[in-house]
């Protein structure tokens, strides 16, 4: 009773209702709902170009006019009005194109006009066939053209940037594409120029469309106007297979739909889900697919005589089985980022319940002790529910960014902030170095800290209960900050997320790919813990030893404590002491590896089981809000791969063991009965921070596109990849004498690229980009002294 | 015939070198400003509304009621910006005013800005009148050297400063919206109301935006009152204005005669039309509004007897026309201004006024179809009122109206070019041999 008095209040306090009539039907919507959404809800659908329900509106098309012969205070209007811009009013009435003529006439006649200059290629244009100008023509517009005189043209198509064309005849103009760039993803490189029946979409000069969201635009292009370098001519869109998915590039987890023909994805588009992406996604997401085309491995290899060769399945599982018993306990298992939840589950089981080891680790990439407390502490085993959510960016007062660069490191979580920023005045502030592009467009505030001086810098905001911190996964390797976060967190009342990059992080953790952690956050260390998940999987008992991390285990298989490593998804190049890696896996008795693409462990592997494609599998990713998204089966596998999961089943069986499962369904609903764990978690770290070392630090992290393998055959996409640059201050640069070019270095490696010289950035610390795939990467961790040179003559040229 | 005319703006303007401060203030010049400083501001709004002076930029709204939109309670800026855009065709008294008498502009600007508590204003003036731009800034800056203008003007504790901003040759910024982005630095496009400029016009601030004639008009209501202002004019269109007679007459020029004047008189005060030649048709208020004929020589001049008559007094820029003129080629030069000066952001001006004119060029070649008559009412139709803004209801009104008055002439451009109907060099004011 007085739970329904208390939500009939709120629902009265949040939603003021409006009363109309559109075509004879009366409607209640909230106050300030534009006429062609309320229409929308007694089941008319006004046609519509301009009009796009996450942008600003515009009036510009002119398509959805209605009559309106009362606007609420008894007096009509005497044209017909856009019902796109005008909001509904109470006691309106407002007749569509269903019940009166002159809106039908009105709409018929602007549909003619933007017919008559655009070209009847519907046959070769890329849209044709879900092109809502076709469609509208067809279900609204009239069945022959007056027109008859010679149409506008241009030469077609040019590029706006590598990867989007424009084709000007047939754009109508609707300016979607324009305020997108302006009004969501902040990159005003394209706009509207010339005039009259002479405008056009335009970029400034040589100045190309320049944004890591492009892709939008094309996919909310009513028309064939814009389309990109990628899938361009490769299908049409009545011959494709539609499937809803969840995007493996990062942890925003933007609903995808992926479109396929012959077993082969063609496209990806945005999907919605407004709770996550809305309707947009980043171009990695959208056009990094093709990364496996080349090279994918399609059988399993076994190595004889120091060869990798082709083997049968059942060759290469006792071949496997062979080394992994020889090893006995002392083996290892490590997962990259790219594991379904499911694959990571099933990892964690065959790790602790069929090798019987704790020794599994997800993090691919630089990593600590005080993480790993952190993780499971604070990460590990939430839900949505009790997780910062996108929704809760929105509506924060105060976002705090610790070392996270969202428009690089989780985009959607950019945009939102962005938005958040833009039409509610959420206040950003950034702990960095200095002030990026991303920052720039969420109008953030710089808290200047080199590395090493993040944890002071937030202790030295005021936050309160309307803030929230995010700390990307970087802080893993500044002693101090996750723990000054949770300190901050707790003593402000301020909450916090952590940003993991990898798709499958926050999975594997819920799953238990850390030595500490069983699934759902169960400490290892914890009996009742081990009990409770021993119970479930139906095994005698869990091994309770401490296990060794991934950068423990290269060094254990180096002194030769640790025989086999059983490793799927990881890139010796992200590794935080590649080196390091490299001489372990040398070291080793025996390598497994599971993979989808030839890699350097697979190079090294003694035996490869090849792994399905993320289009080849169903499942779940858990993205940063802990939120479980659906992966689709988007297309079957060929027959001579499996899934990891199926992989792991396989080897478990010829062990003599038992996964518990080999389909992800089964996989699922036995991770799902793991999630709820009422016990204690994992003691809470308490780092002290070390503060910023002597001399020019390294500040460093990835941008979403560079030359990382998953983005490999993605010809146009690599191109707009933001230029490679050192930054620092004027003052380093004036200390340093840094002008052109300059050489990174440190321990013996270097890096020559163009200086960028940065105003209000900190002094005495260089950033460069983290691009994994480039052979002459640092490959030390964000925070280390560098030696920063100028490059004079021809050394800067070679660079 | 002179007791017709009542010189108020004009009446100096060929007075020697009447542009400058020093002649200006020698007929009385800034007396009014002075006057106005030391009123309530709310007494000049006042006073301008029950003066009626109704907006001289084509629309007529009350001036003094659109001071009053203005929020008071709003903490951002006020702005005074001057549209002193004019482009239309035919319209030709704002320039002349401006580079005959900047300083009646400065001097209506100063009582207009303090009018409305507005602290900086504009003067947007078209583009292409370099001349008229650069005596704009002349007068400003002698203004602002006498203390007119800037810091504590006329040492009565208020003030003002006055920017000259030069367009870059567009029409449609002469339309109150797409100049306010314009000014702003952004593409001159019309922007989407509400908010209306009052509320969040120039940098999202409450704006006013009034035409020059409309500004300059002001100090002579501060200074001869309101009854002056009234005794002249009719009942709904008070006071005096200039009328820009232009075409086929004798002596064309500026007329300012009090509202209501009808176009016989016009013509009689310009000398007639061409020896010998018949008015055919004539525009009250430039090419945006509705063509009369010989049928409409009586009509009122004002707001209320040009509407009456189915058309707009507009800017009162009478463009006259004679017998020797095609109503198809005046139709499609017309036409061919607003397709030029389409923004482009609607599809029904751009699309439409592309259409028209190609439409209108087989008229005027003759190879017009049956039909196609109804086909150029009827795509009028489809652009009227359906637009973002008014400027492609001009193009419009120009089909409509011509077709009105003279189908004929277009039923013929099924068959005959325009030019042997109505051979163009007769027409011609100038030309070569002088023969007009």
């Amino acid at each position: 009773m007085t739970i329904d008095a208390k939500s009939s209040t709120e629902l009265d306090r949040q939603v003021d209702l409006v009363t109309l009539t559109i075509d004879g039907t009366q409607v209640s919507v909230p106050k300030g709902t534009l006429i062609i959404r309320a229409a929308e809800m007694v089941g008319t659908n006004i046609p519509r170009f301009c009009d796009h329900p996450l942008l600003d509106p515009v009036g510009a098309c002119r398509q959805c006019l209605v009559d309106i012969p009362d606007a609420g205070n008894g007096r009509g209007f005497p044209k017909p009005q856009p019902s796109c811009t005008m909001p509904v009013a109470e006691g309106m009435v407002v007749k569509t194109q269903v019940t009166s003529e002159m809106a039908d006439k009105a709409q018929k006649g602007q549909l003619e006009f933007l017919l008559i200059n655009h070209p009847l290629d519907c046959p070769i244009c890329d849209k044709g066939g879900e092109c809502p100008l076709q469609n509208q023509s067809l279900s609204h517009g009239t069945a022959e053209t007056r027109y008859g005189l010679p149409k506008r043209t241009y030469p077609k198509p040019i590029n706006v940037s590598a990867q989007i064309l424009l084709d000007r005849e047939r754009c109508i103009l609707c300016a979607r594409c324009t305020r997108f760039s302006e009004q969501i993803s902040g990159d005003p490189f394209i706009e509207l120029v010339e005039r009259g029946a002479l405008q056009q979409v335009g970029i400034y000069e040589a100045e190309p469309y320049d944004s890591y969201f492009s892709g939008n635009v094309v996919q909310i292009c009513p028309v064939g106007a814009l389309t990109s370098a990628a899938y361009r001519f490769q299908a049409r869109p009545f011959d494709l297979v539609s499937t809803t998915t969840t995007c493996e590039h990062c942890a925003a987890g933007c609903e995808l739909r992926t479109d396929h023909r012959h077993h082969q994805v063609k496209r990806r588009l945005a999907g919605e889900n407004p709770e996550v992406n809305e309707e947009w996604n980043c171009d990695k997401g959208r056009f990094g697919f093709m990364s496996a085309r080349a090279d994918r491995l399609r059988h399993p290899l076994v190595r004889e005589d120091g060869v990798l060769r082709p083997a049968s399945w059942p060759e290469a599982i006792d071949a496997a089985v062979e080394g992994l018993q020889r090893a006995g306990r002392s083996v290892a298992v490590q997962t990259g980022g790219r594991l379904t939840v499911e694959n990571a589950y099933g990892y964690s089981r065959f790790a602790r319940a069929v090798l019987g080891t704790n020794n599994v680790d997800f993090r691919s990439r630089p990593q600590s002790a005080e993480e790993a407390a952190f993780l499971g502490a604070h990460v590990a085993g939430r839900d949505v529910a009790s997780s910062v959510t996108y929704t809760d960016l929105e509506n924060a007062e105060h976002v705090v960014l610790v070392a996270f660069e969202p428009e690089d490191e989780t985009p959607i979580v950019f945009l939102r902030l962005r938005k958040a920023a833009r039409d509610k005045g959420l206040k950003v502030s950034t702990i960095a170095p200095f002030i990026s592009r991303g920052s720039k467009k969420m109008q953030a505030t710089l808290v200047p800290a080199a590395p090493g001086e993040e944890a002071a810098a937030l202790e030295g905001l005021e936050l309160d209960a309307g803030t929230i911190i995010l700390v990307g996964e970087r802080a893993a390797t500044l002693p101090g900050v996750l723990s000054a976060v949770a300190a901050k967190a707790e003593a402000s009342g301020a909450r916090f997320a952590w940003m993991p990059r990898r798709a499958g992080d926050v999975g594997a953790l819920d799953a238990g790919c850390l030595p500490g952690l069983l699934p759902g956050g169960r400490p290892v260390s914890d009996a009742a813990a081990r009990v409770d998940v021993a119970t479930a999987w139906g095994v005698d008992s869990l091994p309770s030893d401490t296990g060794l991390t991934a950068d423990e285990q290269f060094a254990a298989l180096a002194s030769g404590r640790l025989k086999a490593l059983v490793v799927s998804g990881v890139e010796v190049g992200d590794l935080s002491d590649p080196a390091a890696a490299r001489a372990g896996l040398e070291a080793a008795d025996f390598v497994v590896s599971i993979e989808q693409r030839p890699s350097e462990i697979t190079e090294r592997a003694n035996v490869v089981f090849p792994a399905a494609l993320i289009e080849e599998q169903a499942g779940h990713f858990r993205n940063w809000e802990s939120r479980s998204l659906d992966v689709g089966l988007v297309t079957a596998a060929p027959a001579s791969t499996m899934t990891d999961l199926r992989i792991l089943a396989a080897l478990a069986d010829a062990l003599g063991s038992d996964l518990g499962f080999r389909t992800p369904g089964a996989a699922w609903a036995s991770f799902s009965e793991l999630l709820d764990w009422d016990g204690a978690k994992v003691a809470a770290p308490s780092v002290a921070a070390e503060g910023r070392a002597d001399g020019v630090l390294l500040s460093s992290w990835r941008e979403l596109l560079d030359d990382s393998r998953g983005n490999d055959n993605e010809v146009a996409l690599r191109q707009t990849a933001r230029d490679i640059v050192a930054r620092v201050s004027p003052a380093t640069a004036d200390r340093l004498g840094l002008n052109g070019a300059v050489r990174v270095s440190v321990d013996g490696r270097a890096q020559e690229l163009p200086v960028a010289i940065t105003p209000d950035m900190v002094d005495d610390v260089v950033w460069v980009p983290m691009n994994p795939g480039s052979g002459d990467r640092l490959s030390v961790d964000p925070g280390t002294a560098v030696t920063v040179s100028a490059v004079t003559g021809g050394e800067g040229e070679e660079a | 015939m002179t007791d017709t005319l009542t010189p108020v703006l004009s009446a100096h303007w060929d007075d020697e070198r009447a542009w400058k401060l020093s002649r200006y203030e020698a007929t009385g010049g800034y007396r009014a400003a002075r006057t106005a400083l030391g009123m309530d501001q709310d007494d000049i709004i006042s006073l301008v509304k029950d003066a009626n002076l109704r907006g001289r930029g084509g629309a007529g709204f009350p001036t003094g009621m659109k001071w009053s939109f203005v929020p008071q309670d709003n903490p951002n800026p006020k702005y005074l910006v001057v549209n002193a855009d004019e482009a239309e065709p035919g319209t030709c008294k704002d320039i002349p005013l401006m580079m005959a008498s900047p300083h009646t502009l400065v001097e209506g600007i100063i009582i207009s800005a303090f009018a409305i508590r507005s602290h900086t204003a504009f003067i947007y003036c078209r583009g292409e009148v370099l001349h008229v731009h650069r005596r704009l800034q002349q007068a400003v800056r002698e203004a602002y050297a006498a203390g007119y203008l800037g810091k504590n003007i006329f040492g009565m504790g208020y003030d003002l400063d006055v920017i000259v901003h030069a367009g870059a040759g567009a029409y449609i910024c002469g339309e109150e919206t797409a100049l306010l982005d314009s000014l702003e630095g952004r593409r001159g496009q019309p922007r989407l109301r509400p908010p209306f400029p009052a509320v969040a016009g120039l940098y999202a601030s409450p704006t006013v935006v009034n035409n020059v004639e409309s500004i300059a008009s002001v100090p002579s209501i501060v200074a001869n009152g309101k009854d002056w202002f009234t005794s002249m004019g009719t009942e709904k269109s008070s006071g005096f204005t200039l009328y820009s007679v232009s075409g086929h007459v004798k002596n064309p020029g500026q007329y300012e005669a009090p509202m209501g004047i009808t176009m016989r008189e016009l013509i009689e005060l310009s000398g007639g039309m061409r020896e010998g030649h018949e008015l055919k048709f004539f525009t009250p208020g430039g090419s945006s509004t509705p063509i009369l004929t010989a049928d409409h020589l009586d009509v009122p001049l004002d707001y209320e007897g040009v509407a009456q008559a189915g058309s707009m007094l507009g800017t009162k820029a009478l463009q006259v026309f004679d017998d020797t003129v095609s109503a198809v080629r005046t139709a499609l030069r017309y036409v061919e201004f607003y397709k030029h000066e389409s923004c482009g952001k609607c599809t029904p001006c751009r699309e439409g006024t592309w259409w028209l004119v190609l439409l209108l060029m087989e008229f005027e070649q003759g190879v017009a179809k049956e039909g196609d008559v109804e086909k150029l009412l009827d795509i009028a139709d489809n652009i009227g009122g359906r637009s973002f803004c008014a400027l492609a209801d001009g193009a419009v009104s120009v089909v409509t109206s011509f077709i009105r008055h003279f189908r004929s002439e277009f039923e013929q451009g099924y068959h005959t070019p325009a030019w042997e109907l109505f051979p163009y060099e007769k027409s011609a004011l100038f030309s070569a041999e002088g023969d007009n």
